[in-house]
């Protein structure tokens, strides 16, 4: 049989090659899916990749989709370097979603600057308690978080769903489930005049080097990494474990429920059931794919919104199911956990009863 | 093939002929020879990194020779694995057990049998052989509730078992008594006796000239001597051994004030966890100026106290005093704030992140220094300074301050970790094992460093398992066994022979 044995020294150079190994590979097997599906590979990448780049229409939709992706993302790195497994973002979304909508609808008809950044600041609080559930769950009674988070996303989406169909129905909506549309005061406004790209990326924008600059000089980062890399070493020098969780959960909260207002106060502009394309979950990806780092998740959040949008493009011009965007999402992680399985181990063979037998002695050497 | 030897006397029970063993950038073994006669307790005696351990476990099939020859029982032989080596006849008890403690004795030795058996012969058998040889087991018993001298006794038992010819013990003495020690060299004595060959692993020189015939000295990969223990004295056998003197650490008496800085007033530690020790009732107060040492086994609530000394674990207020204040609530931090400082017994992983720089293991207790951290920002560039310094005061060997820390010897990290505990300056310092697989050099530096702080004013606390260790350095020593810690004595009106009681004294009652 084959087994997998841990290297001595994992090389830092393959770590970082370990993202485009596996974006190669998720070419190569969508280009053989293509074919599969009796398309030309050819000209399925070139739908998918070139052909939304071409004009500024799909720039604008590229920034759009990209900039939630990477501020969500900035937020679960920072508690995956901690080893804090928050896989709920998309719960934080909607939360934050909700409570930004909540102070839409509340406010129609007023005007104001302040209507905005109150909005926001309701999405961050909303996100960030979203985020803070779990983490009170997790030191007070040890319930896992990768467990809880995700379980509390479906919370989210129907709390989400019973607002939209109850209390907060838009009454002029003929029954949809969707809120009214919310007002110029209540919205982001556009960049460029006839794109839908709006000023909620120069959050995302401020929120890089921030993150950037916290993760490479706070101490709290430090706390945080030591406490992911060797959770002995955190209790040995006194770093508390259960800050460790609540900071992680709360400031991944917080950006994922930044990100869900501004996703409910610009492309959308009102509150609805499918306000998300999975965002949430797709910022776990990017944030592995950029390898947990705030510049590396820059460029993997901009490869997943061109994924999402390729993938709109190739439902299109081609007939390819909706689908396709996720299968290249998964691809793309599976490649890269696999990837990176080749960087920490290697592929030994032995003999199934040699291996069991000598195993034990084999650790002792 | 068979080479063919050259006296037509009774060939070697093993032979190694001009072995050769590479790892990429050391060569752990250089051109090694050594030959073991039937009936002959060989000892192999080096510092850690010397090559010992490669040589076993060539021998032993763990791992395969680059160069050079095996001869067992004049016939040449290559040893594939371990299971090829117990085929021959070749057991190997191991410095680090592999117990299963839910398991029974005779479920244990069971496991690493081969071919069909049933319990009830074999745990017959495990009664005979562990009589006839001096090393009372109760096959039923299970291995959690066994001492580590027992323990040791299971894995020489399963050893027996398989009828060896050669037996290598690697370091067999390091968790015993001195009382547990001389019962094993009876017992190894015994099987020598009987024809079996032995080889003894060690860097203990005075159990060496008392127990072996021929002793091969490694340093460095290579065979520095081959000599007759008996004939040598503790310093010739050290001389080959490190290649030169062996360095002694020099204790001048403390002038200043002797105040208690350290306390520690009816520690009690109830441990839910039935494979882990729990304290009772420990008392202690460490003066300012002195070394006092815990000396007893691993496992009889070493880890429990220096957890509750370090503040890992938390305790009643009162339980723990560092200058008369109450801190036994406070967190390991805490108590950092109030000058403790640790170093603890598993250096990368609790002392040290291992994939960190040493800049950034560094800042793992040092971030009080003020200039290190500011406004919620650290500056890397003074962690660095601070580091640099660390290194070049203490000595550490590596590759600079950007060094992964899991890139050191153990050695050298220790003195990194012990020098950046040092730089805290701190009112106490608590060192657990604090020579483990350090080697000799380092050793003395490192316990010269303890005496130092100590005489600087710092009240120096060490649990160690090495009483030789304890004697040199410490002023006062207690024992701490089964969870309870005896008055610590001067060293001067105790001796290892008393010690040793001390140690054994609750794992008897349990035996």
């Amino acid at each position: 049989m084959q087994i997998l044995e841990p290297r001595g020294n994992p090389s830092q150079l393959m770590r970082w090659l370990a993202p485009p190994l596996a974006i190669m590979l998720t070419l190569l097997a969508a280009a053989a899916i293509f074919a599969l599906l009796g398309k030309s590979p050819l000209q399925a990448f070139y739908v998918f990749f070139i052909e939304p780049l071409e004009y500024a229409n799909g720039w604008s939709e590229l920034l759009l989709k990209a900039s939630p992706l990477i501020l969500i993302a900035q937020g679960l790195a920072l508690g995956f370097r901690a080893r804090v497994y928050n896989i709920g973002a998309e719960g934080q979304f909607l939360l934050g979603a909700i409570c930004a909508s909540g102070v839409a609808i509340y406010t129609d008809g007023m005007t104001g600057w302040w209507i905005l950044p109150a909005m926001v600041l309701a999405g961050a609080i909303g996100g960030g308690l979203w985020g803070a559930l779990p983490a009170w769950l997790k030191t007070h009674y040890n319930a896992e978080e990768t467990l809880t988070t995700l379980m509390l996303g479906y919370v989210a989406s129907y709390l989400l769903s019973w607002l939209v169909g109850g209390p907060w129905r838009d009454p002029a909506g003929t029954n949809f489930p969707q809120s009214i549309l919310f007002s110029e005061p209540a919205m982001f406004a556009p960049v460029f005049e006839g794109l839908r790209l709006n000023s909620s990326v120069f959050i995302t924008a401020l929120a890089v080097p921030l993150f950037w600059l916290f993760v490479s000089k706070s101490f709290m980062a430090y706390q945080l990494a030591v406490g992911g890399e060797a959770p002995a070493a955190a209790r040995y020098a006194g770093f508390s474990a259960r800050r460790t969780v609540w900071v992680s959960l709360i400031v991944s909260g917080v950006t994922a429920g930044i990100a869900g207002a501004a996703e409910a106060a610009g492309p959308v502009g009102q509150l609805t059931l499918s306000l998300s394309p999975g965002y949430g979950f797709a910022a776990i990806i990017v944030a592995w794919v950029g390898r947990l780092h705030p510049v590396g998740i820059v460029l993997s959040g901009l490869l997943l919104a061109l994924i999402y949008i390729g993938g709109e493009a190739a439902q299109v011009s081609m007939q390819l199911p909706s689908a396709i965007s996720w299968l290249f999402q998964g691809m793309l992680l599976f490649f890269l956990l696999g990837a990176d399985a080749f960087v920490d181990f290697r592929l030994k063979r032995r003999p199934l009863k040699l291996w069991l037998k000598d195993r034990a002695k084999e650790q002792e050497a | 093939m068979s080479v063919p030897l050259s006296p037509p006397e009774i060939p070697p029970r093993l032979a190694l002929w001009h072995v050769t063993k590479r790892y990429p950038g050391v060569v752990a073994n250089d051109d090694v020879s050594l030959a073991v006669m039937p009936g002959e307790i060989h000892a192999v005696l080096g510092e850690n990194g010397a090559g010992k351990s490669t040589l076993m476990k060539i021998i032993y099939g763990a791992v395969q020779a680059d160069e050079g020859h095996l001869v067992w029982n004049g016939q040449e032989v290559r040893i594939a694995n371990p299971a090829a080596a117990r085929h021959l006849g070749i057991g190997m008890v191991f410095q680090h057990f592999q117990l299963f403690d839910t398991l029974t004795v005779v479920e244990n030795i069971a496991l690493a049998l081969e071919g069909r058996f049933d319990l009830k012969t074999l745990a017959l058998q495990v009664r005979a052989v562990s009589e006839k040889y001096g090393l009372p087991l109760d096959p039923q018993r299970l291995v959690h509730s066994l001492s580590v001298g027992e323990r040791q006794r299971v894995e020489i038992v399963r050893c027996l078992l398989q009828n060896p010819q050669l037996l290598i013990l690697d370091e067999p003495t390091s968790v015993l008594t001195p009382q547990a020690v001389r019962k094993l060299f009876d017992t190894l004595r015994q099987l020598a006796s009987e024809g079996v060959s032995i080889l003894y692993i060690s860097h203990k020189l005075d159990e060496i000239r008392e127990l072996c015939d021929r002793a091969t000295v490694m340093r460095g990969g290579k065979v520095t001597g081959e000599t007759d223990p008996r004939q040598e004295s503790a310093a010739s056998l050290a001389r080959m051994m490190i290649g030169r003197e062996l360095p002694v650490c020099s204790a001048p008496p403390y002038h200043g004030e002797r105040r208690p800085v350290l306390q520690v007033q009816g520690l009690n530690f109830r441990n839910e966890d039935p494979f882990c020790a729990s304290l009772f009732d420990v008392n202690l107060s460490v003066n300012a100026g002195e070394v006092v040492g815990i000396a007893g086994i691993s496992g009889n609530g070493q880890a429990e106290l220096l957890a509750a000394l370090s503040g890992e674990q938390v305790s009643r207020p009162d339980a723990v005093l560092i200058e008369g204040a109450p801190v036994g609530h406070l967190h390991a931090g805490q108590r950092r704030n109030r000058g403790l400082a640790f170093v603890p017994e598993e250096r990368l992983g609790r002392g040290a992140v291992p994939a960190m720089t040493l800049a950034q293991n560094y800042l793992l207790t040092a971030h009080r220094q003020p200039s290190l951290r500011r406004h919620g920002l650290i500056s890397r560039t003074r962690a660095r300074e601070f580091a640099a310094r660390c290194i070049e005061r203490f000595d550490v060997r590596c590759n600079g301050v950007l060094a992964a820390a899991r890139s050191l010897s153990g050695g050298n990290l220790q003195k990194f970790i012990v020098g950046r505990e040092v730089m805290q300056e701190p009112k106490v310092m608590i060192v657990a094992q604090p020579t483990w697989g350090v080697d000799v050099g380092a050793s003395a530096f490192l316990r010269q460093t303890l005496l130092d702080i100590a005489r600087s004013g710092v009240a120096v606390l060490v649990i160690s398992e090495e009483l030789e260790e304890l004697f040199e350095i410490c002023d006062r020593i207690g024992v701490l066994a089964g969870g309870r810690l005896s008055e610590p004595v001067p060293r001067e009106e105790t001796d290892a022979e008393q010690i040793g009681l001390l140690m054994a004294g609750t794992q008897q009652q349990a035996a």
